[in-house]
């Protein structure tokens, strides 16, 4: 792929946890590959404990990998190791967190954070041309009039503001790739869409490639391009958004499909549900990590674990049951 | 027939009844008014939804209806009869003897509502000998009892709430309101620091625990696709006022305030074409100044003249009661269809 951005080369963190005596390995993130393009935007699905905030911290350089390798623009992250290299990268892949009533400093103008951001990363601007960079980039997030906003104080901007100052932070670094780590859900749903058609602007009009991590599948679908599912450490499902969230083939792509409040569809109560939880995995046997969960398993997912296969138009999934052309919820006798 | 949902459960007996209750903050500009001339009456088994965005006042309710306000926070005018007897004057002893027996409350983030340093099981037995002369063997059978309840391994009465994950918590929040199985339960947006697939498990454990036990529910959330499958009446508020209150259904099938018809289409679905979504774009307006007339009125896509001068009162649309001047001269459904659902359903 001639425009791809970002890659993983089986990316693996683990965590020692326990005391000495007893001491075992947290698998937080096992064996992922991906790519992200050119003004792309990928979403990261999965539940809390999923591992995806952990695949975050690595991409941000904020944990270094236990395995594997991280290719930005073709070049290994590994070789990053000066200050200067490590500012030039977070310069080109920032984050915006998810909670815009703590990551904003409270003592501090909004000017601040944007201003030292240019100060840093902007060398190519001189200082007279700093502050019209900063409220150009204040306007390009939909906070205006800029002259105003800048010298606000956090407390006075609404939850839906403040996202807003934490994406124009990220902005004034000329980014190339946003890694948006659940930038919605700590706001009220009536504002959520705003900030999502502000990503969808933003690689529009700028060029920016986001990671969108999220729990919310249906906002996934609203903005990214492609899918990434993950379940405890592995990535098990991955492909086009429309096509992965239309016709999912792994049984927690379903699942967590299943869960969205949807007020579309007919009242009364859904289903079964599931009260599981993805599991700790702390020294991991062999075998499909969904299995305990899975409706649909057979003998050979607790033994073997699934590798992810590409499954035709771009996806891929690593399930045993799922087959290529026929979605897994259509053939429940195969588990028999 | 204009109202299914509640015909079905006649006769009902009313265990809240909220008259023209009024909330203000004392503050150094005068007093705001974050509660305003709110009316509603809930039936014995009742599953209440009330939904709008955060600062409409929705949570300083609660707190007002379950006696909770501590200054700034003032009721100033109106009642709140619980089984006939006014909450609003009675005495922090008789509060007691009703708090956690009859009506209990589950707070928004279980993170913060259960004590860091005490085991789940001392929390439980704590609240048990604050109200009530149980043994300590019946304690600890009561606290096992509803932590199976709601689905908990009771070997979780020794763990501490950072050994539970976030929805185990909030499951041992109501496993904790039920201790004494109130007749009210009044959840402040118990689900929204989960997950969507725990959200969607613990909003069925309400809805099958509520079924089981027979208590009513008010429940809070800025969400509206939450509570649409599991509330059985909606309200919405906006800016301390209520704005419509009606049946879940009849609500979502035809939204009529505008600001229910933008909260409804505010969220993405995961089914049908994609469209673009808008929200509702502004923010509530600042209690302090009020805006003049309608409340809604600065964002309202259909706002008239008159809305920003003069306040509409509720209206009656079949059942529904809706603050907007397109219903006021509605008396035959015919002219509610003309006026068209702002939510303009497809």
């Amino acid at each position: 792929m001639s425009d791809e951005l970002l890659r993983t080369e089986g990316l693996t963190r683990h965590f020692r946890v326990g005391r000495l005596a007893r001491q075992q390995t947290l698998h937080a993130v096992d064996d992922v590959n991906f790519t992200i393009g050119r003004a792309e935007i990928v979403a990261l699905v999965g539940e809390s404990g999923s591992g995806k905030s952990t695949v975050a911290n690595l991409l941000a350089l904020i944990y270094r990998p236990t395995k594997g390798e991280i290719y930005f623009e073709g070049r290994p992250l590994s070789r990053v190791k000066t200050r200067r290299q490590r500012l030039a990268y977070s310069g080109d892949v920032p984050m915006v967190f998810q909670d815009p009533y703590s990551s904003l400093n409270p003592a501090y103008r909004v000017s601040h954070g944007i201003a030292r951001g240019i100060k840093l990363h902007r060398s190519d601007l001189a200082r007279q041309e700093r502050g019209a960079e900063l409220e150009r980039v204040l306007e390009t997030v939909g906070l205006v009039p800029a002259a105003d906003v800048r010298r606000k104080f956090p407390h006075e901007l609404s939850g839906g503001q403040r996202q807003r100052v934490g994406f124009a932070q990220a902005l004034a670094f000329r980014p190339k790739l946003i890694i948006a780590d659940e930038p919605v859900s700590m706001l009220d749903v009536s504002i959520r869409a705003g900030v999502l058609n502000l990503m969808s602007e933003l690689r529009r009009r700028e060029g920016v490639s986001f990671l969108y991590i999220t729990h919310d599948v249906a906002s996934a679908r609203y903005i990214a391009d492609r899918v990434l599912v993950m379940y405890a450490g592995h990535l098990v499902e991955e492909g086009p958004a429309e096509e992965v969230l239309q016709r999912p083939k792994h049984p927690y792509t379903q699942l967590l499909l299943s869960a969205v409040p949807d007020p579309q569809a007919p009242l009364g109560l859904a289903d079964t549900t599931d009260v599981g939880e993805p599991p700790r995995v702390v020294d991991p046997k062999e075998g499909c990590r969904f299995q305990p969960r899975c409706p649909y398993a057979v003998a050979e997912c607790g033994k073997v674990t699934p590798a992810l296969r590409s499954i035709g138009s771009g996806r891929r999934v690593a399930c045993h049951v799922a087959e290529a052309d026929a979605p897994v919820a259509a053939e429940p006798a195969a588990t028999a | 027939m204009s109202d299914p949902v509640t015909a079905e459960r006649q006769p009902a007996e009313r265990i809240l009844e909220v008259r023209g209750l009024r909330v203000a903050y004392a503050s150094d500009g005068g007093a705001v008014v974050a509660v305003d001339r709110v009316d509603l009456v809930l039936s014995r088994g009742e599953f209440l939804g009330i939904v709008g965005e955060s600062g409409c006042g929705k949570s300083t309710l609660l707190y007002a209806i379950s006696r909770l306000l501590s200054p700034p926070a003032a009721i100033i005018g109106g009642e709140v009869l619980f089984h006939g007897r006014d909450m609003v004057t009675l005495a922090e002893d008789e509060l007691r003897n009703i708090r956690w027996r009859q009506l209990s409350v589950v707070m928004q983030s279980a993170m913060n509502a259960l004590n860091p340093v005490l085991t789940v099981g001392a929390q439980m037995a704590d609240a048990c000998r604050a109200h009530s002369n149980m043994s300590s063997a019946e304690i600890t059978a009561r606290s096992r009892e509803m932590l199976r309840l709601v689905s908990i391994d009771p070997i979780h009465l020794q763990s501490y709430p950072h050994q539970l994950s976030g929805g185990m918590r909030q499951r041992a929040m109501i496993a904790m309101a039920l201790l004494f199985t109130p007749e009210l339960v009044i959840m402040d947006e118990p689900t929204s620091a989960l997950d969507v697939v725990a959200q969607r498990s613990l909003m069925v454990q309400i809805k099958e625990l509520q079924e089981q036990l027979g208590f009513a529910v008010i429940f809070v959330t800025h969400d509206m696709s939450l509570v649409g499958h599991f509330s059985d009446r909606l309200m919405v508020m906006y800016a301390g006022q209520v704005v419509e209150l009606g049946s879940t259904r009849q609500v979502f099938e035809r939204p009529c305030h505008p600001y229910t018809g933008g909260l409804l289409e505010a969220f993405p679905s995961i089914h049908g074409p994609k469209v673009e979504l808008l929200g509702i774009p502004g923010s509530p307006p600042d209690l302090a100044r009020p805006p003049m007339g309608c409340r809604f009125s600065p964002r309202c896509p259909l706002a008239a003249e008159r809305c920003g001068v003069v306040e509409p009162g509720q209206y009656d649309v079949e059942g529904d009661l809706v603050r907007c001047f397109r219903y006021e001269n509605v008396d035959q459904p015919e002219a509610a269809a003309a006026a068209g659902a702002p939510g303009g359903s497809p």
